[in-house]
């Protein structure tokens, strides 16, 4: 039987990112759960700074290009303004993780009803593979030329930080390292933009993704690396599903 | 009628009033009682209030109500102004309109949180990064906090730019009396460019970013900002005179060293001294056309205001087009004195001042 694959009409034109870069596959599902849901008419979208603003050309939702780092705060007044739209956060690791974790954070702790998404990928893509606070101890990036030492500090884990708020009504991590992984990822967004459409609040998903090109390895083993070695350090799963 | 309003409340009032229905900020003196007055009436009229965890989220909560259509503002002071400016420059580069208030203190860095005007430097250059200007309206009353903030709004949404309100702590901590405006509605969906979900005219999604990408051809983009803001420059100047008519020399002064500057008025002219004040009302666009009627026919300016080594007066000097001579007096932490301004007009005509 032959299979025909559509792309799903909230991707309007083909990424430009990097061969074997986990991106794609974050936006196709973003683009896949916001239709299944209904609610792709009415999202909006608070882009960071970095490989995300490729987003801008390729994800078929109304998008605002925030500072580095404040997506989470821009998402807020989006939300605290339109209520009855559907907003979501898309960022990277040092954005959300590094110069933006105040505003992570603190989006959590106001409970705001947004979802946020983080792409971790352990590295500043865009500006050419330096070290985030999510690299790996001993990942050699070009500011941690002998691998990430402990002098440089240990890889923050975001879903902990945020699990302290009680009030957060869902916190996942997900991985693109397979194709099964990919599905339950998909899973994860389902039921974080769930929250916030019941208005239950925050929601955030981390999800792990490959970045060939800075990692120096073939698109496949870079999968190979999450499911090796960043899976041992941030651990996939849910990690806060309120009631729903 | 008139009440009986500080400065900074009258400022939180009358934002209210223009249909401003988001404020975040964080707490910084001189500014605190604008945050502190709306963190309960941003309620009663529905809008929504967040004390932020940064001026830095603070801006960029601003940032994406005003996207969304919403009449939002923000207010800070020194060292909180200056993380504003981040957001401004974001602002300024998707063109969106929003209100920044800057209630002026004094001092480098930390500073002091007495009352100061060290911050046109900052607000009149555009502040961040990128070489944008905007517009920066610098009230001298209670009454002006309102009018001004009132009409922030207005110019903001009209040029689709970030606007300042470049008050100070002498005039945001000060009592007086204050007509309030009249109540206006907002209506966030008015405009087509707000983010609201993509459309029919919008099948891809309203993509909201510095409008350099996508909005303007490689070689366009400066034609269109310096079209841009040599429009606001047209069109935005504001200004007041004061005895200016006859004058023989004027002085140039706005916000608090303004209301010095018309007692050393009425105290010269007590003398035979025909002085006058030219008060900025907009710093920036700087009000050339007034500079233009009195330059090479009066004997001199003299820049007035409070800060160290005077800021505004080198905006005087290009003002003045080379044809007026400019001097300078700053008076630092000190408010000025109506007698010192006498005396210091005195001296540059009798030749006992160095020009600026």
């Amino acid at each position: 039987m032959a299979m025909i694959k559509t792309v799903p009409k909230t991707i309007y034109h083909a990424n430009s990112f990097c061969p074997g870069c986990g991106h794609g596959i974050v936006i196709r599902l973003i683009a896949e759960v916001l239709e299944e849901l209904g609610h792709a008419d009415d999202a909006i979208c608070a882009l960071a700074v970095g490989c995300s603003c490729l987003v801008n050309r390729s994800l078929a939702v109304d998008r605002l290009q925030c500072a580095h780092g404040r997506a989470a705060a821009c998402a807020a007044g989006i939300k605290r303004t339109r209520p009855g739209n559907t907003v979501f956060t898309y960022q990277g690791d040092g954005d959300a993780l590094s110069i933006g974790f105040s505003e992570t954070v603190y989006a959590a702790m106001r409970n705001e009803n947004i979802t946020a998404i983080i792409v971790n990928n352990g590295v500043y893509g865009m500006t050419g593979g330096q070290a985030s606070p999510a690299t790996l101890i001993g990942q050699k990036t070009v500011t941690t030329v002998n691998g990430r030492g402990q002098d440089s500090g240990v890889p923050i884990d975001i879903i902990k930080q945020l699990s302290q708020f009680d009030s957060v009504a869902y916190l996942a991590r997900g991985s693109l390292q397979d194709a099964a992984n990919i599905l339950k990822t998909k899973q994860y967004l389902k039921k974080a933009f769930e929250a916030q459409l019941a208005c239950r609040g925050y929601s955030c998903v981390e999800i792990l993704s490959p970045c060939p090109t800075n990692w120096h390895l073939q698109p496949v083993e870079a999968m190979k690396r999450i499911a090796d070695e960043v899976t041992a350090v941030y651990p996939i799963g849910v990690f806060k599903e309120g009631k729903s | 009628m008139k009440k009986l309003m500080k400065g900074n409340v009258a400022l939180a009032e009358a934002a209210i009033r223009a249909g401003c229905r988001m404020f975040a900020g964080y707490p910084i003196t001189p500014q605190s009682e604008i945050l502190e007055y709306l963190s309960s009436r941003m309620a009663e009229v529905g809008g929504q209030f967040v004390q932020t965890e940064s001026e830095l989220a603070g801006i960029s909560m601003v940032m994406g109500a005003a996207a969304c259509g919403q009449r939002a503002m923000t207010s800070s002071s020194g060292p909180g102004f200056t993380l504003k400016q981040e957001g401004i420059s974001y602002l300024s580069s998707a063109e969106l309109p929003a209100v920044i208030v800057d209630v002026m203190r004094y001092g480098i860095g930390l500073g002091d949180i007495i009352l100061g005007q060290a911050d046109y430097f900052q607000a009149t250059r555009g502040g961040g990064h990128g070489g944008y200007c905007l517009p920066v309206l610098a009230p001298s009353s209670v009454q002006e906090n309102a009018d001004l903030v009132y009409r922030a709004f207005d110019v903001a949404e009209k040029y689709r730019t970030p606007v300042i309100v470049l008050s100070d702590a002498a005039i945001g901590q000060m009592c007086g009396a204050v007509e309030l405006p009249p109540f206006r509605d907002h209506d966030i969906d008015q405009f087509d460019w707000t983010l609201k979900g993509r459309d029919e005219a919008h099948p891809n999604g309203r993509t909201m970013t510095d409008r350099m990408y996508y909005d303007f051809g490689y070689l366009e983009y400066d034609e269109h900002i310096r079209d841009r803001y040599n429009e606001m420059k047209e069109k935005e100047q504001a200004w007041e005179e004061w005895e200016a008519e006859d004058a023989e020399f004027l002085l140039v002064s706005y916000g608090i060293s303004s209301r010095v500057c018309k007692e050393a008025v009425k105290l010269a002219r007590a003398e035979g001294i025909r002085l006058g004040l030219i008060r900025p009302i907009a710093v920036w666009p700087f009000p050339q056309k007034a500079f233009d009627r009195f330059n090479g026919t009066v004997k001199g300016y003299l820049a007035v205001e409070m800060n160290a080594m005077g800021q505004m007066v080198e905006d005087v000097v290009l003002a003045a087009r080379g044809k007026t001579p400019v001097y300078s007096m700053a008076t630092g932490r000190v408010i000025a004195d109506s007698e010192d301004v006498v005396r210091v007009v005195k001296d540059i005509l009798a030749g006992k001042k160095e020009v600026f």
